[in-house]
């Protein structure tokens, strides 16, 4: 677990909403192929920081990041860096299950589209293949041509994840991505991120400490915008460095 | 010791029906204030229902009567000869189509500017702020701004000025269903597909404004039910034709043939003026259910 490459270097990140002081000099290097969580209370920055991962920030006015982010060596906040390709390399499935208004079909493919043209068949197998990767193929290989809407919520979110997956970006940015779900729901895409982390480095943003510990090889704590303790997950939850980290973990406070 | 406690006890219990008499008095105040609401709603609500009733029963009444075959086939006749109102019925379809035409696309256009990007920047909110006050014009500005542009430039009334003016109207009305619709739209949704790497425009065309469609839909069908009915736009613009007529001709159409028929004398013309005004009153109110099938499956199914 030592040896890893580092997939998302961040080197002195500062992030502003405004005037605001959303995160203060952020250090942290994210290995590739490991889960990575982030936890701390409502507030505190991490999921900003996800956001900055794949330049989502951008969208809102006001808004602006200093410092670096180094995917494999490349600075992505950098004004050369091409933010749609950027978003194709680092994929990311949000709190609320969000089916596009189309055929389940047409919901994986959209993506893939955007930068590949495949034939029919290509395509069928890549559909096929990112609905097995999100384990819904079962479920909805008979109603393709259904529309994502029709899915019970758990499903639409695993769709999302297929969706995201389809594309096959190298990283995958999960924002709270069980907070909307019952707990077999929550269970099954746990599962699936162990199997993901086979083939991508996952940044996992979670309110639930024991998710967290349940899914992640990495931990980092954060307050109020720093970034408390960063380090292995078996560390961070059994002996923690900072009494901070502590006090969270064990629900002495947050 | 045992007996304090008793004595609390009944403190407790005089307190409690004390309390209960006084929320008894609420209670029934509050029954009486909201029969009264109730009762004030209601009226209110039979007051407007009794004269949109009392229209369409005089409308049916007077109308059915001079509904026939002819109507549909014959064209407008002089006084005192058999007739229909066939060319007025084919004017104003063909009027209300090309506005419609024409008005939609700059309407959903412009829409999708002010709801996805015009977030930034001073031009959303004047032209918001404009398309409100063109929305809230009297129509009859409308007709002579288009008289004064086009029907005097080319020296004659024609369907294509009706349907320039009728355009007019329709753009507002379709800007702010459009934009209003867009609005309505989950953000989450708008990022999920930016974060797979889609360039704006895939965004709109493929999930935003297909998330939005049947709401557009609904207000494309509202501004044909608007301009339907109009007569001032056209009174400066198609004008009036006794025949059969292209769009570079005046053209004849529903709302101007009644107002026409029923100032006249002529008790065949107020019969052809009454089955004209009962034909546009019933296809708005279509247009008007099916609007409201429109939005009540967008509501099922999103």
């Amino acid at each position: 677990m030592t040896t890893n490459a580092i997939k998302l270097q961040v080197k002195n990140l500062n992030f502003y909403y405004g005037k605001f002081h959303a995160l203060k000099n952020i250090n942290l290097d994210i290995p590739a192929g490991q889960v990575t969580a982030f936890i701390g209370p409502s507030g505190c920055g991490k999921s900003t920081l996800l956001r900055t991962f794949n330049r989502m920030f951008e969208l809102y006015p006001g808004m602006s990041a200093e410092g670096e982010i180094l995917l494999d060596s490349q600075n992505l906040l950098a004004k050369s860096v091409d933010v749609n390709m950027l978003r194709a390399k680092v994929g990311m499935v949000f709190q609320k299950p969000t089916p596009f208004p189309m055929s389940i079909y047409d919901n994986i493919t959209f993506g893939v589209k955007l930068y590949e043209s495949l034939s029919k068949a290509e395509m069928d197998d890549r559909v096929e293949w990112a609905l097995r990767k999100a384990a819904l193929w079962n479920e909805v290989k008979d109603k393709l041509k259904q529309s994502g809407n029709s899915l019970s919520g758990g499903q639409q979110q695993r769709l999302c994840i297929a969706r995201a997956v389809a594309t096959r970006p190298e990283v995958l940015l999960l924002d709270e991505p069980t907070s909307a779900l019952d707990p077999i729901s929550t269970g099954h895409i746990e599962e699936l991120i162990h199997e993901l982390k086979q083939d991508y480095t996952i940044a996992i943003v979670t309110h639930n400490m024991q998710q967290a510990a349940r899914v992640s090889d990495y931990t980092a704590y954060m307050y109020l915008g720093e970034l408390v303790e960063f380090g292995e997950t078996d560390g961070i939850f059994t002996a923690p460095k900072r009494k901070e980290t502590e006090d969270y973990i064990t629900g002495k406070f947050g | 010791m045992s007996t304090s406690q008793a004595i609390g006890s009944e403190k407790a219990i005089k307190v409690m029906s004390q309390s209960t008499q006084r929320n008894n008095a609420i209670y029934a105040r509050r029954r009486l204030v909201n029969g009264f609401n109730m009762l004030a709603a209601t009226l209110a609500m039979g007051f407007g229902l009794f004269w949109l009733f009392w229209i369409l029963w005089t409308l049916l009444q007077h109308g059915l009567s001079g509904l026939s075959a002819d109507v549909f086939t014959q064209i407008t006749p002089p006084p005192g000869s058999a007739g229909g109102l066939a060319n007025a019925i084919a004017g104003s379809l063909q009027m209300t189509f090309f506005g419609i035409l024409f008005g939609t696309p700059i309407g959903i256009l412009a829409g999708v500017y002010l709801a996805e990007y015009g977030e930034r920047g001073w031009l959303a909110p004047a032209t918001r702020f404009i398309n409100d006050i063109l929305l809230s014009a009297p129509s009859i500005v409308i007709g002579l701004f288009v008289y004064e542009v086009y029907v005097v430039s080319v020296g004659h009334f024609s369907g294509w000025a009706g349907s320039m003016a009728l355009a007019l109207l329709v753009i507002p009305v379709v800007v702010r269903t459009t934009e209003n619709m867009l609005r309505l739209v989950p953000n989450s949704l708008r990022e999920a597909a930016i974060a797979l790497g889609a360039p704006q425009w895939k965004v709109i065309m493929y999930v935003t404004l297909r998330a939005a469609k049947a709401g557009v839909i609904t207000g494309i069908l509202l501004a044909v039910a608007r301009i339907s009915g109009e007569t001032a736009p056209l009174l400066f613009t198609a004008l009036n034709n006794q025949f059969w007529s292209n769009m570079n001709q005046p053209m004849a159409n529903l709302p101007i043939v009644i107002f026409q028929f029923a100032m006249s004398p002529y008790e065949d013309w107020h019969a052809l003026a009454w089955a004209g005004a009962l034909l546009i009153t019933f296809s708005v109110l279509t247009l008007n259910i099916l609007a409201r099938w429109f939005a009540s499956k967008n509501n099922s199914t999103h």
